[in-house]
């Protein structure tokens, strides 16, 4: 303890964007720390005094069901303070502004502001204009890094390394934030990704970001050693991007006949809420080779290490 | 910070003597092996509890169960000193309700470690006893904390420092009194 002089601060930003330009000791120095706090999930009584007289405001602008859950489950294991806010029956239902809001519930005092907003760039304002640290909870199609690290401790208690490791990422790349958290975080650690999905719901030029990109899932099985699979958000039909979701099962869907094919066992991870029988077969996501839940677990680790690491002096105090 | 070292308080025979002495007053003084645990405070107390571990067993041939505590979650500065935490993994595999517990760790200072691993065993169930054993007591509590065993007292002034090495993280066994220096003068033989 004593002996612990590094001048820099636990992370090098004091809040949490984003994955891209996080370095890879600060990644492992998250994910190690997770580790440690997963123990604290298994004890009979679930709770460290870490963050005794720290408020956290969980603002969510945009529903979340499992994320909030998991923030606010990692807030009271570290028992720090929390108040939750949701767009619904508050201010902004009023007409106030995002910026007014934030203010007004920073002028309460809070340390730490947990944000979820439909569009992108909103963690970055806030922490540009608050004094709180701000994590990122999930920013429009821009980034969810927790979303991105509990994958990537997933990852490495399945595997026990990143360095060459074969991630194929399938489903709807151009909305999903988790896959940009994803290709941050994974390059940095030395993984391959393969980008998989419909023309349709893949972005331009994104090869530059160091991934390969294919439109063939019997491909990107052949190819990869863990799968993850994107929720399909319905809405997309409408919008036009898809003819149908029974299409998009068969040209994409991840099946247990699919995997068969593949020359080793591949690991499936799903950020949720899943469709069932839409981007992934019902039997997958129950057979030996989903880690699903495993992910919810370690999701709430991961957060527990993120808000611990931002508390530490340079963050708060 | 420069550290240099002042005097080797012990070496590796002196070591295992001390940590001899402790096995056997530990089992005079619990008449026996009943009920009794051994918790390792992150990072060398762990490796203390294993050699104590491993010396009780020589002497009375029964194996206590042992664990690994790491109180980093529970300290009072950790965010007024830590600026890079590193939360290290807890493992006690035993049942601690109803466990004679030894608490082991390289050096007593403060006292406050020793507090933060109070809490830490009491969120984990409800102990018949805790005991504390050191291998080394260097002084300057701030704490009303006292240790039930202690391998070696060590006056030191605030600018010293006890250094325990430990064959298994350091290389050697062996216990260093050091002295902060200034950064200019004198040979450096130990960094912090």
């Amino acid at each position: 303890m004593s002996q612990d002089n590094g001048k820099s601060p636990a992370l090098s930003s004091r809040h949490l964007l984003g994955l891209e330009g996080v370095p890879a000791d600060e990644i492992t120095l998250i994910l190690d720390t997770a580790e440690a706090m997963k123990e604290i999930l298994d004890r009979p009584i679930k709770k460290v005094p870490t963050l005794r007289g720290v408020t956290v405001v969980n603002l969510f602008f945009e529903d979340s069901t499992r994320t909030k859950l998991s923030f606010e489950l990692a807030e009271k294991r570290l028992s720090a303070d929390l108040i939750n806010f949701s767009k619904s029956g508050s201010s902004v239902a009023k007409g106030e502004t995002l910026l007014d809001t934030a203010r007004n519930i920073e002028a309460m005092k809070v340390d730490v502001v947990v944000v979820r907003h439909q569009h992108p760039g909103v963690p970055k304002f806030l922490a540009d204009r608050l004094t709180s640290v701000v994590v990122n909870a999930g920013d429009g199609s821009h980034e969810h890094p927790t979303q991105a690290l509990l994958d990537m401790m997933t990852l490495r208690q399945t595997f026990g390394h990143f360095k060459g490791l074969r991630v194929a990422i399938v489903g709807d790349i151009t909305h999903s934030r988790v896959v940009k958290s994803n290709i941050h975080g994974l390059i940095t650690m030395g993984a391959e990704v393969m980008l998989v999905g419909p023309p349709t719901l893949m972005p331009r030029d994104v090869e530059s970001l160091n991934v390969k990109v294919s439109h063939d899932i019997d491909e990107a099985i052949a190819w990869a050693d863990a799968l993850n699979v994107l929720r399909l958000q319905l809405e997309r039909q409408k919008s036009g991007f898809l003819p149908s979701l029974r299409e998009y099962h068969m040209t994409f869907g991840v099946t247990l006949e699919r995997l068969a094919k593949a020359p080793k066992e591949l690991v499936i991870l799903h950020p949720g809420p899943m469709n069932r029988g839409v981007e992934i077969e019902s039997a997958v996501a129950d057979s030996g080779a989903s880690v699903i839940l495993e992910q919810v677990t370690n999701g709430v680790a991961v957060r527990m290490a993120v808000l611990m690491l931002l508390s530490a002096p340079e963050g708060i105090l | 910070m420069e550290f240099r070292t002042k005097a080797k308080l012990a070496d590796e025979e002196g070591v295992r003597r001390t940590l001899t002495r402790l096995a056997h007053e530990i089992i005079e003084r619990n008449r026996g092996l009943e009920q009794l645990a051994l918790v390792g405070m992150q990072t060398r107390g762990v490796f203390i509890a294993d050699r104590l571990k491993k010396l009780i067993k020589e002497i009375e041939g029964g194996e206590v169960p042992s664990g690994v505590l790491d109180v980093t979650l529970y300290r009072d500065d950790f965010r007024l000193k830590f600026k890079r935490p590193q939360v290290q993994v807890t493992n006690i595999n035993f049942d601690v309700d109803e466990k004679n517990i030894i608490l082991v760790d390289d050096v007593i200072y403060t006292g406050r470690t020793v507090r933060a691993a109070l809490d830490a065993l009491m969120d984990l169930g409800r102990a018949a006893r805790i005991q504390l054993a050191v291998l080394v007591d260097r002084g300057h509590r701030e704490l009303p904390i006292k240790p039930d065993f202690v391998g070696k007292n060590v006056p030191t002034s605030l600018g010293e420092e006890v250094r325990v090495r430990m064959k298994e993280l350091d290389g050697e066994d062996s216990i260093l009194l050091v002295e902060e220096i200034d950064m200019k003068e004198g040979p450096t033989d130990v960094t912090g």
